[in-house]
């Protein structure tokens, strides 16, 4: 299966206003940087994470810590899928316990992989919080789970595919609609 | 990449690939040891049976912790007490265990080939938990993620394995795993302990201790299983460890920084002494706990795999 390019929906540009808004809305959400730290979920999600932590020190001043989470081990799907996929470390360089979290990912589909997040996290310590901040909501969940803050909503059929291409993963900034092709 | 096969029966079968794999997905495993709550969900509702033919307490124990922490359910059948007593053959007792659910059976047996046999009897996966003089698979992979979390890799390195090849599967797995990644391997035992085909399966082979020492950067010294030695093999253990004993003495002679492996039960002051097991030098500690985080990501790599055609969301 091959899947082409439908139409981009963000560029660069795009992209680091979206991560700016972002970052205001979660000081504002959480009054300001006290406690506060940000947990990406692999793979795209840890780049995102650094780049909001990047922008809230731009406005604060202050350099929140920067976590990664691997939720390979909490997936819900591993005995159906067809090809496993390989577990990463988790690297979350504080404790989490009492802290107010931000997950970051890149995209919520379905809701699962944030409904693993929350699980991988909480065998980690007991946060006095955890909140959800994704670059792209594009609707589908199959589980109660909102994100508190999102980059952009985009409305698209199951059968899309949504890519975020990101500068340290993909060489360059963008997100956009793939389709299968010929089917 | 995923693991291609359903069992785990020996290092002989597996690609380079597979094996940096299996150590690759050990390094995020080993993480559990870090946290509080040792509890990974896995493995929810897969069963794994350990069926130990031998006595054994690290690798049943270290697998048992890798099935639960898991969240796999672990059951253990000591065969001095079940059906095997009364005379179960290998092939019934695999059945058994099959109509009873198991998902993984892990299996060490005094005979060469018995997991091949159950592997091929049974759906579930089976893990060589040591088969007679075969081989001991988990044993070398964890061995071989101790050598690269100390050192840093392993092709290129020199490795003198020391003490009764003939008796090992430890020192077969561990050759087959140390060629394919590329390590040069050193033997050195007696004569009447070192088997012909050693060198075809890519070491080379020595009975001077000094000469295997002397550019090692790892020694993995084995266990002389005196449970196994009844034909006069070698004069006296007092002669063995004359000869063959990794002492202080010897281990100062060694490269600097030289990694000391022993896959334990240690007869200390006979092939090592206590000494030396317990100097900075050595990782025997580091061998057991790098040895459940191992095993469950064997367990990890055997469990995947569902219908073909299925895209990963």
């Amino acid at each position: 299966m091959t899947l082409v390019d439908k139409a981009q929906i963000m560029d660069a540009e795009g992209m680091r206003r979206a991560m700016v808004r972002m970052a205001h809305e979660i000081l504002e959400k959480n009054g300001g940087t006290e406690n506060l730290a940000l947990v990406g979920i692999r793979t795209r999600g840890f780049p995102l994470a650094g780049r909001l932590a990047a922008a809230i020190s731009h406005i604060e001043g202050k350099r929140l810590p920067v976590g990664v989470l691997d939720i390979t081990l909490y997936r819900d799907d591993l005995s159906t899928i067809d090809v496993q996929p390989q577990v990463r470390r988790t690297e979350i360089p504080f404790d989490v316990t009492r802290k107010n979290i931000v997950l970051v990912d890149d995209v919520i589909f379905t809701g699962r992989t944030a409904r693993a997040a929350l699980d991988a996290i909480m065998d980690l310590g007991r946060p006095a919080r955890i909140q959800l901040a994704v670059l792209i909501d594009r609707g589908h969940r199959e589980v109660p789970i909102r994100p508190d803050c999102v980059g952009k909503n985009v409305p698209t059929s199951r059968r899309e595919i949504i890519s975020v291409r990101l500068q340290e993963v993909d060489g360059k900034d963008e997100v956009v609609i793939q389709e299968p092709q010929g089917s | 990449m995923p693991m291609r096969h359903k069992d785990l029966l020996g290092l002989e079968y597996l690609e380079r690939d597979e094996i940096e794999l299996v150590l690759d997905t050990a390094v995020p495993m080993k993480e559990i040891f870090t946290r509080d709550i040792r509890k990974l969900p896995t493995l929810r509702g897969k069963t794994m049976v350990n069926l130990f033919y031998e006595p054994s307490t690290r690798t049943r124990t270290s697998f048992e912790l890798a099935g639960k922490w898991m969240s796999a359910d672990v059951t253990n059948i000591a065969t001095s007490t079940s059906s095997v007593a009364k005379g179960e053959s290998l092939k019934d007792t695999a059945r058994t265990l099959e109509a009873l659910g198991a998902n993984f059976v892990v299996i060490r047996h005094q005979m060469a080939g018995a997991p091949h046999l159950v592997a091929r009897t049974v759906k579930a996966s089976v893990v060589n938990a040591g088969d007679g003089r075969h081989e001991h698979p988990t044993q070398a992979l964890l061995d071989l993620f101790t050598i690269r979390e100390r050192l840093g890799r392993i092709e290129g390195l020199k490795v003198a394995i020391v003490g009764d090849i003939l008796h090992s599967r430890v020192a077969r797995s561990n050759i087959w795993g140390l060629a394919k990644l590329g390590a040069h391997v050193t033997v050195c035992g007696p004569r009447t302990l070192i088997p012909p085909d050693v060198s075809r399966m890519g070491a080379e082979v020595t009975c001077d201790l000094r000469e295997a020492l002397a550019d090692a950067d790892v020694v993995n010294v084995l266990r002389l299983q005196l449970e196994r030695q009844k034909k006069g093999l070698f004069p006296s253990i007092r002669e063995y460890s004359d000869l063959y004993g990794i002492t202080r003495e010897r281990v100062e002679k060694c490269k600097p920084g030289v990694l000391i492996l022993h896959p334990g039960p240690a007869n200390l002051g006979v092939e090592i002494t206590e000494e030396v097991a317990e100097s900075p030098n050595a990782a025997v500690h580091q061998q057991v706990t790098n040895g459940v985080a191992c095993r469950m990501a064997v367990l990890y790599l055997l469990s995947g795999g569902g219908r073909p055609g299925e895209v990963v969301a």
